[in-house]
């Protein structure tokens, strides 16, 4: 039973409650980075890594921290494994330091980490809570990753700098641009809703009402909620 | 001196949008974005937060970070920072503009997290490192004033476009998020159309 609860911690992040295509949680980076799979790989594994360690010292301290200063607490302590990832970063990849720019700093912001912290390792035991991290680590990773090879292959006809399709077809580039950004994401979301939730209208299974809403700030503004809402009156 | 102010204000606005060429602040613009007067106060406050957080932040990496060989504690000092200063100024409008703070007072706790503010901080630190002879604190208060009337254009362009979707009949699968994200990216490859423009005309 507990080994059960375990592997469920780690496998909701993956699918079920997948941070960008269900939650729709860390879109800036999701959009801004996804130009090159290796760039989308990259910019995973350092939210993974500050999303595990941040939601392992904030269950270590949820006892500790009260609880009306807890938002600055968790900031603290988010911010300073972002500092350090930047200069792991940049210590051994300025190649990739260099591509991810100023969204490897605006990691900060990022709402996943900060969602996690407030719904889950504040109120639940370490190993759950890096368990938890891990697999919406891998989640984020994985949606990045899909974005990443759909814009490069498309834009660049190329995935991980291999040549695909730039033999077969002129690259369409503004895949590459901010547009092509915001199309394949609406799109992935699309497809995930289309697969993950038939018959459900995408405001239910979206960011509202799922678990990560509540942890962001806007919650209370997002007019994706106010549909949810308005839709609970009518009924 | 004032053509180069200018081109760095329309650059913000036009060629570098926050949200529709740099994905900063995403979750207001898809989040607040239904109701064009919610868009307005919105952005009007996040003009206002990232205008202040510059003339605190520039100052504090150029007084304190940099003389003392901080530069890596860039992040958590300008996060914190930015956090205490809304609190700040939600504190200070509810004791003496009380007609501002009902108007704006809402929107002032989503800005804390919101990426587009500690992003202008610190793009303006980073322009100034790559440019130090032609860029000071004067540019930097421009650009964080550009970055917000740029975040208002875009916010208030597209609740526009919102409303008029709401009239049509959309795929039961792309409802709600990935049709206005398909939208958004119509909205930016409009904006794509500015590039080059400023340095064509003033440059």
């Amino acid at each position: 039973m507990a080994k059960n609860s375990m592997a469920h911690e780690f496998s909701k992040g993956l699918i079920k409650e997948n941070p960008v295509l269900r939650l729709v949680l860390g879109c800036c980076a999701t959009l801004a980075v996804t130009t090159a799979a290796t760039n989308a790989v990259g910019m995973g594994l350092a939210t993974t890594f500050v999303l595990v360690c941040s939601n392992a010292v904030i269950s270590m301290l949820r006892k500790i921290i009260p609880d009306k200063v807890r938002i600055p607490c968790f900031i603290v302590i988010i911010a300073t494994f972002v500092t350090i990832v930047q200069m792991l970063v940049e210590a051994f990849s300025p190649a990739l330091k260099a591509a991810l720019g100023i969204y490897l700093p605006l990691i900060v912001v990022n709402c996943i980490i900060f969602g996690r912290a407030e719904m889950f390792a504040s109120k639940n035991k370490v190993l759950p809570s890096i368990l938890d991290g891990l697999g919406m680590g891998a989640g984020f990773t994985g949606a990045l990753l899909a974005m990443g090879i759909v814009r490069e292959l498309l834009g660049n006809g190329t995935i991980f700098g291999y040549a695909i399709l730039s033999n077969f077809m002129p690259s369409i580039i503004v895949f590459l641009l901010p547009p092509g950004g915001f199309f394949v994401f609406g799109i992935l979301i699309a497809i995930a809703n289309r697969l993950s939730g038939e018959g459900k209208a995408p405001e239910e299974i979206g960011c509202s009402g799922a678990a990560g809403c509540a942890g962001c700030a806007l919650s209370k503004n997002c007019s994706l909620i106010a549909d949810k809402d308005k839709e609970a009156e009518t009924k | 001196m004032i053509k180069s102010l200018l081109a760095i204000f329309l650059t913000a606005i036009l060629t570098e949008n926050y949200i529709l060429n740099k994905f900063l602040g995403i979750c207001p613009f898809l989040g607040v974005s239904k109701k064009r007067s919610s868009a307005i106060g919105m952005s009007i406050a996040v003009t206002i937060v990232m205008m202040i957080a510059t003339a605190v932040t520039w100052p504090i990496y150029y007084g304190i970070l940099v003389p003392k060989d901080l530069k890596y504690l860039q992040t958590i000092v300008f996060i914190l920072v930015i956090a205490v200063l809304v609190q700040l100024i939600e504190i200070v409008l509810r004791k003496y503009i009380p007609s501002l703070y009902n108007a704006l007072g809402v929107y002032l706790p989503l800005i804390t997290t919101n990426c587009a503010v500690l992003g202008v901080t610190m793009l303006v630190i980073d322009k100034q490192a790559a440019d130090p002879a032609n860029y000071g604190f004067l540019q930097a208060m421009v650009s964080s004033f550009g970055a917000g009337i740029g975040f208002l254009v875009a916010l208030v362009m597209f609740s526009g476009v919102r409303e008029r979707m709401e009239l049509n009949d959309v795929p039961e699968f792309m409802k709600g998020l990935p049709i206005t994200l398909v939208a958004a990216a119509l909205v930016s490859l409009s904006f794509l159309g500015f590039s080059g423009l400023v340095t064509g005309m003033l440059g």
